[in-house]
């Protein structure tokens, strides 16, 4: 045992890896701007913003999971899974405030799951979300015959579509969002605990912080979250649809990457993840504007996660 | 000593036994209140066993433990933690990524009067824990750092601080400079002294038998598992020492 900590071993390469997403954002906007006249447009740049709303969300979710050094897969089955839900209630003539109630709810319920397997039953969570993300999946597609829903609610539309204003609605979620996550992770007791397990869980262990409940509630938390943008998503795209959201989730685990979270647990910015979300829809906005295949897009994806993993490489 | 001398804490032919390894084996031997007592004894001799016997961690398998006295079955960390028993483990169990101030405070924040949201009272944590620092002559460029860009002395004396803090009847050091250079290990026992002033109790495993006898009032030596001498600093000789360790000089305790 050394008691000295190591230092880090390049400092440069530490910071570079603190400001990636940021850096990279004005890099990619830059070019985006250079490339084509339609991209830093007012319009472009709303709906860009709004694109990233729901990732934003789903982000801040998976940054849960990933501050207690664990990892959220099924996300890209629990947010179908409250589309679903959400589809298949407000189909049932659920009233609409319900219906999203249930909805989130449902995504609460496989947080719960995977936060006792994980917390509790201390099965490793690549494992456990790996299967709940199958499991969830499948039930969701029982549940819709495979069907995509249509949901027609002024209710869902005007919050996808209005907002105060030139300010969105789907800002002002990922905005509030946002803010509750930063002041529950540094500003209270829960957030402190959550750090502190994903820091270093045997020293919260031996200080008498009860780890196998904030494993859960981490868990639970990120299904919350993913219930939000399950509901964002059916406004945005006016129906339910009930097919694995792989893309959701690599982007989600992306974005906190991105952010500069360590993935082995204990580090935590909020801001650095929703910055994230932006820089990669940002990569997929503009390369639709410019005419670049959607392969590419998901190879430019990879390429920046892979990218952020070496710089975070570094920050070890 | 007599058996009816009162301790603070008193283990009575305690026996650990680990499948067909008997770590511990009769082992008697009490801590004085307000007293220095160090731990010593060979690799195998029961030191690292009884400490997790005395904090909880491991429920002795037979013999008993008195604190203050009374008969106390200690199931669990928290159950020592409950009597004020506090340990700094070799690892520290300080949360590197949290800063100077949350590890003091530590599942034990202080909040502000909200109820159910638990939101901390970050200016009051802070202030008191720079009192604390302070008040036992820890050194630390800021309270608001990161545990992680502290020195090896520096955690060290920040685990300290802090089970000092909250243990208010006892605290137990297991091999508190094992892994610290010359300058800061004096730093450390500097402050363990300086409990020792303030009426602390506390019970210190070393393999440094020249800092037993410089930090130390009472020394117990272990060998296979019992307690075979039990003697103050004052009395005793380092050669002696070495002796009571390695049996050749034999004594009943």
């Amino acid at each position: 045992m050394t008691a000295t900590a190591a230092r880090p071993r390049s400092f440069d390469l530490a910071r570079a890896a603190d400001y990636a997403a940021p850096g990279a954002l004005v890099v990619v906007w830059l070019a985006f701007f250079i490339a084509t006249p339609h991209f830093l447009t007012l319009d472009n740049i709303g709906d860009l913003l709004v694109a990233s709303s729901i990732l934003a969300v789903l982000a801040l979710g998976q940054q849960f999971a990933v501050v207690v050094a664990g990892i959220d897969l099924s996300v890209g089955a629990n947010l179908p899974w409250a589309a679903a839900l959400l589809g298949a209630t407000a189909t049932a003539g659920v009233p609409m405030g319900l219906a999203i109630l249930i909805a989130i709810a449902g995504s609460v319920v496989v947080g719960v799951v995977n936060g006792f397997l994980v917390g509790y039953l201390k099965m490793t969570d690549f494992i456990v979300t790996l299967g709940s993300l199958s499991v969830v999946s499948g039930i969701t597609l029982l549940l819709t015959e495979g069907n995509t829903v249509a949901v027609s609610s002024p209710f869902l539309q005007a919050i996808a579509l209005d907002g105060i204003g030139p300010v969105r609605w789907f800002w002002l979620i990922a905005l509030a969002a946002a803010v509750l996550v930063w002041a529950t992770l540094f500003r209270t007791r829960a957030g402190t605990h959550l750090l502190a397990v994903g820091g270093g869980p045997d020293a919260a262990l031996g200080t008498g912080i009860p780890v196998r409940r904030v494993r859960l509630a981490a868990y639970a938390a990120s299904g919350l979250l993913c219930g939000v943008a399950g509901v964002m998503l059916v406004a945005r795209n006016g129906g339910a649809d009930p097919s694995l959201q792989t893309n959701y989730l690599l982007s989600s685990i992306a974005a906190v990457v991105l952010g500069g979270s360590s993935l082995f647990g204990g580090k935590a910015s909020v801001a650095g993840s929703v910055t994230g979300a932006v820089l990669l829809t940002s990569l997929v906005n503009g390369f639709t504007i410019i005419g670049i295949s959607q392969y590419f897009q998901t190879i430019a994806v990879g390429a920046v996660v892979l990218l952020a993993a070496l710089l975070a490489r570094f920050r070890k | 000593m007599t058996s009816e001398t009162q301790y603070l804490l008193e283990a009575r032919d305690l026996v650990k036994t680990f499948d067909a390894v008997r770590a511990l084996d009769g082992l008697s031997a009490g801590f004085a209140e307000g007293e220095v007592t160090a731990i010593v004894g060979d690799n195998g001799a029961g030191k690292s066993t009884l400490v997790r016997c005395l904090t909880g961690v491991h429920p002795p398998t037979e013999g008993q433990l008195l604190f203050r006295g009374e008969p106390i079955r200690l199931s669990s960390p928290q159950a020592a933690r409950d009597l004020g028993i506090e340990t700094v483990y070799q690892d520290l169990g300080l949360i590197d990524d949290l800063a100077v101030w949350q590890n003091l405070f530590l599942n034990r924040e202080l909040l502000r009067p909200i109820p159910l949201l638990g939101v901390l009272d970050r200016p009051r944590m802070i202030r008191e824990s720079r009192d604390i620092l302070s008040g036992l002559d820890v050194n630390v460029p800021s309270v608001r750092t990161t545990v992680r860009r502290m020195s090896g002395g520096q955690r060290q004396s920040i685990a300290i601080a802090r089970a000092v803090t909250w243990g208010k009847s006892l605290v137990i050091m297991d091999e508190p400079t094992a892994a610290l250079g010359v300058r800061e290990t004096a730093a450390v026992e500097k402050l363990i002294l300086s409990l020792r002033d303030r009426g602390v109790t506390v019970l210190i495993i070393s393999h440094d038998l020249d800092q037993v006898m410089r930090v130390a009032d009472t020394v117990v030596v272990l060998r296979r598992g019992r307690a075979v001498a039990r003697r103050p600093v004052a009395d005793v000789t380092g050669d002696r020492l070495v002796g009571l360790i390695t049996g050749t000089i034999a004594e009943a305790a």
